[in-house]
């Protein structure tokens, strides 16, 4: 697995390293790179669905995108060797996070030895009109 | 806590909580529920795994296993019909949860105000010496949140600020 994924990053091909985690294809949870870097994305699917009323995506699959995509940041755009062990995670539900696609994008805040501090934000129409925000902590080693 | 309007219809929640498309497709399972604090189980399940190299279920999993909890017993703690909405969810990870074992959730809403209510939950194996996840979860009360009602939700009977 580990040699896997030093290859696929080497190669930067994350949207294969994301291929080889059951959880991303069973929710839809997929990655591509844009001129400022990784974007993760979760595409619609009523089983995503959490509140049938609006509908909207289950706040817990908006938490899953956010962990996600700082994982992938971490392994696609910084320098680690293993892959990162969530500490924790604090997410922020700032709007309706609405029956379509919804893009994150991770930046790392610090990466120190041991731990790193990643924030990430997820929005879908308007990146300036972020759904949901979170930060994370990751042990490196 | 329900100072004002009906008492919550705990057999209603647990159907609607059960029903969600979301908790449906990860298999959630209410185990018991009462005003201000419930239990659910999740079974374990291989599509969901997070890490192929060693079958531990991926973080989001827990993540929804208890927001979903949480909510369920904030309804259970507020006046019938208010709706909810997450405000905010931190998880801190224990412990990877166990390949092929079913996980279990205790969650208590320990205070209601007006807008806001206050949830602290675990995720865990059989016995709350075996914990995976804790959380500690606010929800607003009121506004356009979930309701788990088919009519159109009105404002809350119970008081709650807009969001």
């Amino acid at each position: 697995m580990l040699e896997t994924i030093t290859t696929l990053k080497k190669k930067g091909d994350i949207a294969a390293l994301n291929s080889l985690v059951p959880y991303a294809g069973a929710v839809g949870l997929e990655a591509f790179v844009d001129d400022t870097g990784l974007v993760t994305v979760l595409r619609h699917r009523d089983s995503n669905v959490g509140n049938t009323q609006i509908p909207a995506v289950h706040g817990g699959v908006v938490g899953a995108l956010l962990e996600h995509a700082a994982i992938l940041h971490l392994l696609a755009e910084t320098e680690v060797a293993v892959v990162p062990r969530i500490v924790n995670l604090s997410v922020d539900y700032l709007r309706p996070c609405l029956a379509t696609d919804t893009f994150a994008r991770g930046r790392v805040i610090k990466q120190g030895r041991r731990v790193a501090n990643v924030r990430v934000e997820a929005w879908q129409e308007n990146p300036e009109r972020p759904v949901a925000a979170a930060h994370a902590h990751f042990l490196l080693a | 806590m329900t100072d004002s309007g009906r008492p919550p219809d705990i057999a209603r929640i647990i159907r609607v909580f059960e029903a969600i498309p979301h908790a449906r497709e990860l298999g959630m399972h209410v185990i018991e529920l009462r005003h201000g604090h419930g239990f659910m189980r999740l079974p374990y399940d291989a599509r969901f795994i997070g890490n192929p190299k060693t079958g531990v279920l991926h973080g989001g999993v827990v993540t929804s296993f208890l927001d979903t909890l949480g909510g369920m017993v904030v309804m259970a703690s507020v006046a019938d019909g208010t709706p909810l909405a997450t405000l905010d969810l931190r998880i801190d990870y224990l412990h990877p949860a166990r390949p092929g074992s079913d996980i279990f959730g205790s969650a208590e809403c320990y205070k209601v105000t007006d807008s806001v209510a206050f949830v602290r939950g675990l995720a865990y194996h059989e016995t709350f010496r075996d914990p995976i996840a804790n959380c500690t979860a606010t929800f607003m009360l009121g506004a356009t949140g979930f309701t788990g009602k088919t009519d159109t939700p009105g404002p809350p009977s119970g008081g709650g600020q807009p969001c």
